[in-house]
């Protein structure tokens, strides 16, 4: 593969043709990776009857209806009704009445988002908060049984969330905390707060010791150097390990099934749950998957730096 | 670090709090949070496996069993099998996402023009939600009018509607564990470029002076260097897919009739269908102290690899 011959390149490097069949062969697994979240695109531009038109349609009128299912709910009227009302208003009132339909109220969808959204940024300030205090303690300090205790808040981790979800299920019962976005906050943080002390750990550990110690000669305390001098320092890990607490919380979905219902409900067990006239509205679903995925589209784009210490727990060095 | 005390870290110590203190301070919300909302339930989990509780009838008089939950949950046949199913997943998604993965990172590796853009393509399926994702594919496979039946049909000839990935026993599993490698070879990927890199240029070098074929720098220095973080992906894997739940209970709910029902789903009926609180306490510690024992002799077989 690599020509000795070819002396602009270093022995390892790989040939021109070596790296265009390389990169044909990954853009291809790329756009078949990229064809179901294309069709999710699709799908919620289309009205009800092309989304379940056979053979699949690509080429199709788009429409704003799916969206517009989605964030309202509707009821169905007779032509002579819908006659009878004043002209639509707005886009949405439209497409309904187009379908014999009038709009009776908005949708639960924003609503289950904002759940999502309280809950996913919620846990991931406590969960990095405290992870970041803990990985610095760990570090820094000789703490009794660290080792075990590193590792025993691992392991939580390995537990299925079904198995505990029966005990939380009832604990939160007994404390009034079931449905609540108190309770899904303290729940995800106490699941990503593993996460957060080991990656932490590992990137507070690469942060030298002697800047903190110049810090405390220069008259700083030691809460003042970990504040000024470490915080600053562990930025992008802070960054990295918060990117991670917020996938997790926002994608979560075995806890919320169980221990949510109805006031603080997040987005995934609710979109499954949207449906129309008969069955499933594809397209409106579709459309609650894509603006539900937008957010963490833009995040794994902005972080994908950072992305690798995060996947390998800090296991790996550079 | 307490130990060596010079002078001017003594002076610093004085002021404010002690370093003892502090270490308290930082670590305490951590573990106090872990064993409200972690540890406290597990041992309830565990005393509770000693009951015949029901969580529907919480006011039903508790008795203690004994050891009678582990017993019926040992020798229960459903339970075996959904054992065995999950096995099943874990083997032939992590087989599919290790070589998959690998290759791609391999790939990867060569630097081609703008490697990075697709390697973050790649990674894009890892970060969605799979209840949600799950939810969509199995619009993506149904029978009728599914693009995923349409894309097979297309290449192999075989009427759409002849084969339902979903309702049928023999594809049912396969439907699951094409999502699963979908969505997480790019972790695996991830992990084994990050393996492919730590490998240092020199040791290429040194086998190009001794004319080693491509092919035996490949066995003989890329897999084994590369080995720990290949095992540590199957790992991180492993414990994830023994766990799986949200995208199996959206595509197809442990169906057709028991065939894609794995561990956790049985979990979840008996727990939160049947209310066998009791005894499904005591199947989630079997699986736990499962999935903890395998990982365990996994950790130091990986251990011993690095140290090579």
């Amino acid at each position: 593969m690599s020509s000795v011959n070819t002396t602009a390149h270093s022995v390892v490097e790989p040939t021109p043709t070596v790296k265009r069949i390389a990169g044909a062969i990954v853009i291809l697994y790329a756009l078949i990776t990229m064809v179901p979240l294309g069709w999710i695109f699709l799908t919620s531009i289309k009205s009800p009857p092309d989304s379940i038109s056979y053979p699949p349609k690509i080429v199709f009128t788009p429409t704003l209806e799916g969206y517009c299912n989605l964030f309202t709910t509707r009821t169905r009227q007779t032509p002579d009704y819908i006659q009878s009302l004043p002209p639509p208003t707005g886009t949405c009132d439209e497409i309904t009445r187009g379908r014999n339909m009038v709009i009776a109220g908005p949708s639960n969808y924003w609503p289950r988002f904002g759940n999502s959204l309280i809950i996913a940024f919620g846990s991931t300030f406590l969960a990095v908060s405290f992870g970041t205090l803990a990985a610095y303690g760990f570090s820094r300090f000789r703490v009794p049984l660290a080792d075990d205790l590193l590792f025993f808040i691992l392991s939580t981790r390995m537990m299925p969330p079904i198995a505990v979800a029966i005990p939380i299920y009832l604990m939160y019962r007994q404390f009034g905390l079931s449905d609540t976005a108190l309770g899904m906050i303290l729940l995800y943080t106490a699941v990503n707060v593993s996460l957060a002390v080991w990656l932490l750990k590992g990137f507070i550990d690469e942060i030298p010791r002697e800047y903190e110690e110049a810090a405390m000669i220069d008259g700083y305390t030691r809460l003042q150097a970990f504040w000024k001098v470490v915080l600053p320092q562990a930025t992008t890990g802070i960054a990295a390990t918060a990117i991670f607490c917020l996938i997790f919380a926002w994608n979560e979905y075995a806890f919320a099934v169980l221990l949510t219902s109805g006031s603080a409900q997040t987005a995934p067990p609710f979109i499954p749950t949207i449906i129309g006239e008969g069955g499933q509205d594809w397209p409106a679903v579709a459309a609650g998957t894509t603006i539900f995925l937008v957010p963490i589209l833009v995040f794994t784009i902005i972080l994908r730096k950072q992305l690798l210490r995060g996947i390998t727990f800090g296991a790996v060095r550079k | 670090m307490l130990a060596r005390a010079t002078p001017s870290t003594i002076a610093v110590r004085v002021r404010g709090l002690s370093d003892r203190a502090i270490a308290w301070l930082f670590i305490t919300p951590t573990i106090a949070l872990l064993l409200a909302i972690n540890i406290f339930p597990l041992i309830w989990a565990v005393y509770l496996s000693f009951t015949n509780f029901r969580a529907n009838r919480p006011n039903a008089e508790v008795e203690g069993v004994g050891l009678r939950n582990y017993q019926r949950v040992l020798n229960d046949a459903d339970i075996w099998i959904a054992m065995q199913t999950t096995a099943h997943f874990v083997f032939w998604t992590i087989l599919l996402q290790t070589v998959i993965g690998f290759a791609l990172a391999y790939l990867i590796d060569r630097k081609f023009r703008g490697h990075a853009f697709w390697t973050t393509v790649i990674l894009i399926p890892m970060m969605l939600s799979p209840a949600v994702v799950g939810n969509f594919w199995r619009f993506l496979y149904q029978p009728q009018i599914g693009l995923f039946n349409y894309i097979v049909s297309f290449f192999t000839g075989i009427p759409p509607s002849s084969f339902e990935m979903l309702g049928s026993v023999n594809l049912a599993p396969w439907a699951i564990i094409i999502v699963d490698t979908w969505m997480w070879t790019p972790y695996v990927m991830l992990i084994c470029l990050a393996g492919l890199r730590s490998i240092p240029d020199y040791i290429y070098e040194a086998a190009e002076v001794d004319r080693a074929s491509a092919w035996r720098q490949f066995w003989s220095i890329t897999v084994p260097m590369a080995l720990p973080f290949i095992m540590l992906a199957v790992l991180f894997r492993g414990i994830e897919n023994f766990k799986m739940f949200d995208m199996v209970m959206l595509l197809t709910g442990g169906g057709p009739g028991s065939t894609t029902e794995v561990a956790s789903i049985t979990l979840k009926r008996e727990a939160f269908e049947s209310w066998l609180t009791g005894r499904s306490s005591a199947f989630a510690i079997v699986l736990f102290v499962a999935v903890f024992g395998l990982a365990n002799i996994y950790v130091k077989a990986l251990n011993k690899v690095k140290q090579r």
